[in-house]
């Protein structure tokens, strides 16, 4: 299963992983996905664009509310290429 | 409570003046325990705690360790399930943003309780088995606790949980890993830890009767192997090779004092769930505020950093990688926490391993263990 997400549809609505959780972390000053005895610690695009997956916006959405909020352009590929590896990991899931 | 917390992010290691949050806090709120298992990593002398801190102390405790970055709890014992206030802890850990591990046994997880503790806010229940089958599980265990963990098991997944089943392994279940993870795909397990036996407290104490061969060892790793490529993604398989068997020393807790914060049910901190039995002063909750004892305290600064390292590890290129291996096992073996760890190839002191490895070699046909319980009869008597 591991790497076999390459893609990820625009219209799918990315959620946070079951039995994973994601949340900011002052004294690390990062997010941070828990799961059973674990810990990854995200760096800020990465945090950024997870607590975006809400499970109620599109790819698409999330890619323009990136957009907007670093005045960026063209993040769409980079976006989407984390979100297949975080698929590929099971922090994200896509609940059809 | 059998295996220290094998995959939390690392980060570099700890030096007095750079000291990191504890993301790691493990608290043993009892010694108690109805099982006896013969490889329980607690101390021998474990008997002669009688005063457990109170469920104030604990809940200072909680918020004290969350205030310095503390977010891993882990809930262990003994078998926390005898602490009748065990969903007040977790409530307000869970209040305080903390992911909640529940290490048990199983034995006193019924569904009022397992319901309530979701209530509460448990995230996960690690579940330990000893063996695939009744008889050997209840051997190992010294108790009739295999039907009773098998119900507990669907209980878990019952009520949303993601489970984690622990096995410790060793001489004489090692040869079972393709059982135990057939057991553990039909009570749909989402993580499965294969944790050979780390010989401290009464596993060392039994250890040459609990030691692996090399044969079992490498068979049992690849046996792990096939069933990780049959099952893919649909469950994650751990296997942590005992490192008896290695030629360079694992990174003990990432560095004393560097991630990891224990509690025993007394009271005392550790920065490690083996350290008690270290020849340090190591100071207790009910003296003194996480804040000083994480960052100030003599017995959490001593073997930060690498100021206390003699030769080999001193000029050692992977004195950064390692930090010398384990600080119990140097001591366990050499009689000194500050010598390189025995399973070193570069250890002065590497043929105390060797030889108990090479001991292990014996044939297995016929051996009748004779093993040392964990009981509170047995811990008063040799300690």
């Amino acid at each position: 299963m591991m790497g076999t997400e390459s893609h990820i549809a625009a219209s799918a609505r990315p959620a946070i992983g079951g039995g994973f959780r994601l949340q900011w972390e002052p004294a690390q000053q990062a997010h941070v996905l828990l799961y059973p005895e674990g810990m990854v610690k995200l760096n800020s695009s990465a945090g950024e664009i997870l607590k975006r997956c809400d499970g109620a916006r599109t790819v698409l959405e999330i890619v323009a509310d990136l957009e907007t909020a670093f005045g960026a352009t063209g993040l769409a590929t980079d976006v989407t290429a984390f979100m297949a590896f975080a698929l590929s990991k099971n922090w994200l899931e896509i609940r059809e | 409570m059998s295996t220290p917390p094998a995959h939390v992010a690392p980060t570099a290691a700890a030096s007095p003046a750079t000291v990191g949050p504890p993301l790691w806090l493990l608290l043993e709120l009892t010694y108690r325990c109805p099982l006896h298992c013969v490889f329980c990593y607690n101390p021998t002398n474990f008997a002669q705690t009688t005063d457990e801190l109170s469920t104030d102390d604990w809940l200072r405790v909680l918020r004290e360790a969350r205030a310095l970055g503390a977010v891993q709890l882990g809930l262990s014992g003994g078998e926390p399930l005898l602490r009748g206030d065990l969903e007040i802890l977790v409530a307000e850990a869970h209040e305080l943003g903390f992911y909640i591990n529940l290490v048990t046994s199983g034995v006193g997880l019924n569904e009022t309780r397992i319901a309530a503790l979701k209530r509460a806010g448990l995230d996960h229940i690690q579940l330990s088995f000893q063996d695939s089958t009744r008889e050997m599980n209840d051997f190992l265990s010294s108790t009739k606790t295999f039907e009773l963990k098998s119900k507990v098991a669907a209980l878990i997944k019952q009520h949303g949980y993601p489970m984690v089943l622990n096995v410790v392994l060793h001489r004489l279940n090692i040869d079972h890993v393709a059982e135990i993870l057939a057991m553990a795909e039909r009570m749909h397990a989402d993580y499965v830890e294969l944790a050979n036996t780390q010989y401290y407290g009464w596993a060392f104490k039994n250890r040459d009767k609990l030691l692996p061969s090399r044969v079992q060892l490498e068979r049992a790793e690849r046996v792990t192997a096939e069933f990780r490529a049959r099952i893919g993604g649909k469950m994650r398989v751990f296997f942590v090779v005992p490192d008896y068997f290695e030629a360079r020393p694992k990174p003990c807790m990432n560095g004393l004092g560097s991630i990891f914060l224990t509690i025993t049910p007394d009271g005392t901190a550790l920065p490690c769930h083996a350290a008690k039995m270290l020849p340090l002063e190591f100071p207790n909750v009910r003296a003194a505020g996480v804040d000083w004892i994480w960052r100030d305290s003599p017995g959490f600064n001593h073997f930060r950093g690498d100021a206390w390292m003699k030769e080999p590890c001193r000029s050692c290129p992977e004195k950064t990688k390692d930090f010398g291996g384990c600080r119990c096992q140097a001591y366990l073996l050499t009689g000194d926490a500050a010598n390189a760890d025995p399973v070193c190839d570069l250890s002065p002191h590497h043929h105390l391993v060797t030889d108990a490895v090479a001991r292990a070699e014996r044939p297995l046909v016929e051996e009748k263990p004779l093993l040392f319980f964990r009981d509170a009869k047995t811990s008063r008597a040799i300690s």
